[in-house]
């Protein structure tokens, strides 16, 4: 499990534009560079990032080699009603991971 | 007669340094894409539809002291409706072994258009957004960062 940082606010004013934060460590190995035995390090990527709201999509990211390590990523919804944010990061070599965040809508 | 015979010789080894001289550009496409794969990249992304300037902001550091992490904040004009809102927004580069950096799927679920993320920089060059509209139109905008470590060589 590699770790991840997700930040958003607890509560929220309905219609409310609320920004999230997300940040997962994971090296963006690019596959172009050298290890130390000469050869290229084989590419592992995060490649795909979505966020869903009640089971709805609301953000979705196609990330490639030129993303920095420990991808982060800041976007923004409407907080509509009382509910689970479902963050989900997919990649290379079989990675997937999900994280679950509540918020209240007041 | 012989003189003709030498201007001929002169042409032709003329004609062979061309070759070279064209040459040179192909040799170097193998390593590294050319402007010619960014623009293929962007092609792909928007169809071959016309692509105008304005209504997206990129904001980059103009000086990068180090590649491997470069902030990069986008925002883009827009209501965010359900009539008018953002579709995608596609970050390309020029001079990374790949053109393409990173593409968002926004909706007007999003409520505003403005997303941030970091990026790697392998060298100094020029860093386009498209933002594809809900009304199919595609709006574009560039930024410029020099970069002094280098993403992929050192890091």
């Amino acid at each position: 499990m590699a770790r991840a940082l997700i930040n958003l606010p607890k509560t929220a004013k309905a219609g409310a534009v609320i920004e999230i934060k997300t940040l997962i460590s994971h090296p963006m190995e690019t596959g172009y560079r050298p290890g130390p035995d000469g050869r290229l390090i084989p590419r592992n990527i995060i490649t795909d990032f979505v966020c869903t709201y009640d089971g709805e999509e609301v953000f979705r990211a196609e990330l490639s080699p030129a993303s920095a390590a420990n991808p982060y990523l800041t976007f923004t919804t409407v907080a509509t009603k009382t509910g689970t944010l479902r963050f989900t990061w997919t990649g290379d070599n079989g990675f997937s991971q999900t994280e679950e965040m509540g918020i209240t809508v007041v | 007669m012989r003189t003709l015979t030498e201007r001929r010789t002169i042409l032709a080894g003329g004609a062979g340094l061309l070759a070279v001289a064209f040459a040179r550009p192909g040799a170097a496409a193998i390593v590294r894409p050319t402007r010619e794969a960014t623009v293929e990249a962007i092609r792909r992304f928007t169809g071959g539809a016309p692509v105008e300037t304005g209504r997206i902001r990129l904001d980059m550091p103009p000086l990068v002291e180090n590649g491997n992490t470069v902030p990069l904040a986008i925002t883009v004009e827009s209501p965010m409706t359900e009539a008018d809102h953002v579709r995608r927004i596609a970050v390309f580069n020029d001079k990374n072994p790949q053109p393409h950096v990173v593409t968002l799927h926004l909706g007007p679920r999003a409520g505003r258009a403005a997303v941030s993320t970091r990026i790697r920089l392998a060298d100094s060059q020029t860093i386009t957004a498209i933002a594809e509209m809900r009304d199919g139109t595609f709006w574009s905008a560039t930024a410029d960062a020099i970069v002094t470590l280098a993403a992929c060589v050192e890091g």
